[in-house]
């Protein structure tokens, strides 16, 4: 009965099916065939075999995407705890507050974090003003982080954060009852209890993290390239479509390797969100 | 009088913003003793098991444990252990990890810990359920489970909140009978909670019956169900004809318009009483030689009897006859003297007793069971 797909079902079915073919099927196919082709369309190994230029970039890709994401958690995990713990009226307020900045233009964003990390940006005037010699934090590898951390952790908090607000107190009532204290209580039963969360934001964030472009032009002044750029400048300036799919592949194929991993912690847990 | 007590709730009040959930509650528990608090939904019964457990801090009055109070001692240093409504078992555990999750807690070693865990597993028949996973087990498993990590960190008292609410009715009458032998073999105190009557008194050594946070009555199921002490503790046990009547001297009453020999005395001269009569402790006789007599206007069958209302002076009755009377016959009812339990009047009386609405429909609409306690 639930398995008979009716005239009906399919027509409702229709617009999905369109709209994942026309935008997620055919640029995958379209990915994999400038992967493997010339610029004149005959078939090649070439654009693979270049790749072994960007080892470093993907490497450091990848380190600075762990590193963002490592922060993130360390700061989303007890924030979401402490925001689940509200009433319901505060909860609703925070929720806001965290998603707000992202009605914000993401470029606009960071463009604002240049103007604060600058050598005589804003934060560097202000210490100057107490007295404090100019500290250099634009164009370093934490800006770079410290722009994929501010502009990412929505995604590790709003997950984490709604697997929080839906446990079950008697749970925690429970945990109480056999014996555990305030830390017990966190450790054996709201970590555990949140982990799916937890795998979801972990997703949410370490992917656009190793595949972000921009950020690290802007923040770390083009000596931290990341894949994402390089991919970028593949598209815009080389105009090699061929290079950039070849390299955008390989991307793809480490963040699926790295998922299913993630994803082995929490075998037939719900609430995986990819 | 006092010897055995384990736990001693004195002068207890609580309220939650306006609404004054206990008011004056004293209450003394003996060790190894069954005892439930009946009452319907919001009566403070809940309320009155959080604050023994230790999640509910009483706004006056003293929760004193084997003569110690422990105010504001929290819940994991209590020597009590719940059950809680929905169970609460920790869904990223296996059966074994949640029965052992007390003791490990406690940092027991881990053999002492798997010999535990399987004496309580087989205390609850749920022996080769090890690995399996909480969400593939039934209702029933599950409140096994539950049990069995309750009892294996040993309490002093176990805490029952309406444990059985989920069940079917079939297998919540097992689980009664294996409740009350488990409580029997570990010789433990068990504090239940239940707005289901018939599970207070077929379970229980002391039902505690509780209305709007004030206890109506304390004891034994037969004193309760006998000697009701209210208009509402009489109807809320079992059903109950409740009818005013007035006290002509000890032993003698009169209601319907009748004078009836009855066992109660100590009461004033001509005071104004409430009557109760027992639906199944009148019988039914020729009109001529009833004491009272009246037409039947609703006859239903229940099985082991018939369940017949009678008009009498425009009051109705419910009698539980297991001869049939047709509708609409005139019939006599003869009660006994030990048939008739008469009680103080009450901010109750008046409210209860009457089958005039009697519909078993109704009945149920104006049961709010299903509201959530809190």
């Amino acid at each position: 009965m639930s398995n008979r797909s009716t005239l009906g079902a399919k027509l409702i079915a229709a617009p999905y099916i369109v709209w994942s073919v026309l935008f997620i099927i055919a640029p995958l196919i379209f990915v994999v065939y400038y992967s493997f082709t010339t610029v004149d369309g005959s078939f090649t190994l070439a654009n693979m075999a270049e790749l072994g230029k960007y080892a470093p970039t993907f490497l450091r890709s990848i380190w600075f995407g762990i590193v963002a994401t490592v922060i993130c958690l360390i700061i989303a995990f007890p924030l979401a705890y402490f925001i689940s713990q509200k009433t319901d009226k505060v909860q609703r307020t925070m929720v806001m507050l965290v998603m707000l900045p992202m009605w914000m233009s993401f470029l606009i964003r960071t463009y604002s974090w240049m103007a604060l990390l600058q050598d005589t940006g804003i934060i560097n005037s202000f210490l100057a003003k107490l007295g404090i010699d100019a500290v250099h934090m634009i164009n370093t590898p934490g800006a770079v982080i410290l722009g994929m951390v501010y502009n990412f952790l929505p995604f590790m908090i709003m997950p984490i954060y709604s697997v929080m607000a839906k446990l079950d107190h008697s749970m925690v009532e429970a945990c109480q009852d056999l014996g555990g204290n305030r830390l017990t209580v966190i450790r054996r039963c709201i970590i555990p209890m949140s982990m799916p969360g937890v795998v979801s934001g972990i997703t949410m964030v370490f992917v656009p993290s190793v595949s972000t472009f921009y950020i690290s032009q802007k923040l770390g002044g083009g000596s931290f390239d990341l894949i994402g750029d390089v991919i970028e400048r593949q598209f815009q300036q080389s105009y090699n479509y061929n290079l950039g799919a070849a390299i955008s592949l390989v991307l793809m194929v480490l963040i699926l390797v790295s998922m299913a991993v993630m994803n082995r912690f929490t075998e037939d847990e719900e609430g995986m969100v990819i | 009088m006092k010897e055995n007590v384990i736990i001693d709730l004195k002068n207890i009040s609580v309220k939650f913003g306006d609404n004054q959930v206990l008011k004056d509650l004293n209450l003394y528990i003996r060790d190894k003793e069954f005892i439930t608090f009946l009452g319907p939904s919001g009566c403070g019964k809940t309320t009155t098991l959080r604050i023994i457990a230790g999640f509910i801090e009483p706004d006056e009055g003293e929760v004193i444990f084997e003569g110690k109070k422990i105010n504001g001692v929290p819940p994991h240093k209590r020597q009590v252990n719940t059950i809680f409504q929905r169970y609460a078992l920790f869904p990223h555990l296996n059966v074994y990890e949640n029965v052992a999750f007390g003791l490990r807690i406690k940092k027991i070693p881990e053999k002492q810990i798997k010999e535990t865990v399987e004496e309580m597993l087989a205390l609850v028949n749920l022996k080769g359920f090890n690995k399996r996973n909480i969400n593939s087990l039934s209702g029933g498993q599950q409140q096994r489970v539950a049990i069995a990590r309750a009892l294996a960190v040993k309490p002093r008292v176990l805490l029952l909140d309406e444990p059985l609410g989920a069940l079917d009715l079939k297998l919540r009458k097992d689980m009664q009978v294996e409740l009350k032998n488990i409580q029997q073999r570990l010789g433990i105190t068990f504090i239940y909670v239940t707005h289901d009557q018939e599970e207070a008194l077929s379970m229980s050594d002391t039902v505690v019956v509780m209305d709007s946070g004030v206890i109506q009555q304390i004891g034994t199921p037969l004193d309760i169900y006998n000697e009701p002490k209210n208009a509402f503790v009489a109807d809320f046990i079992g059903e109950s004809n409740i009818l005013d009547g007035v006290m002509l001297s000890d032993g003698l009453v009169e209601f319907s318009g009748a004078r009836f020999e009855c066992l109660d005395k100590g009461f004033a001269k001509n005071e104004a009483v409430d009557v109760v009569v027992r639906p199944e402790d009148v019988d039914v006789v020729d009109p001529q030689k009833g004491m009272l007599s009246g037409e039947v206007t609703s006859v239903t069958f229940k099985g082991v009897h018939f369940e017949i209302i009678v008009d009498i002076g425009g009051f109705k009755w419910m009698i539980q006859t297991t001869d049939y009377q047709p509708e609409g016959s005139v019939i006599g009812l003869y009660i006994e003297p030990d048939a008739i339990h008469i009680m103080k009047k009450s901010e109750y009386s008046g409210i209860y007793g009457d089958y005039s609405s009697f519909s078993e429909e109704f009945d149920e609409l104006s049961d709010p069971e299903e509201v959530e306690e809190e």
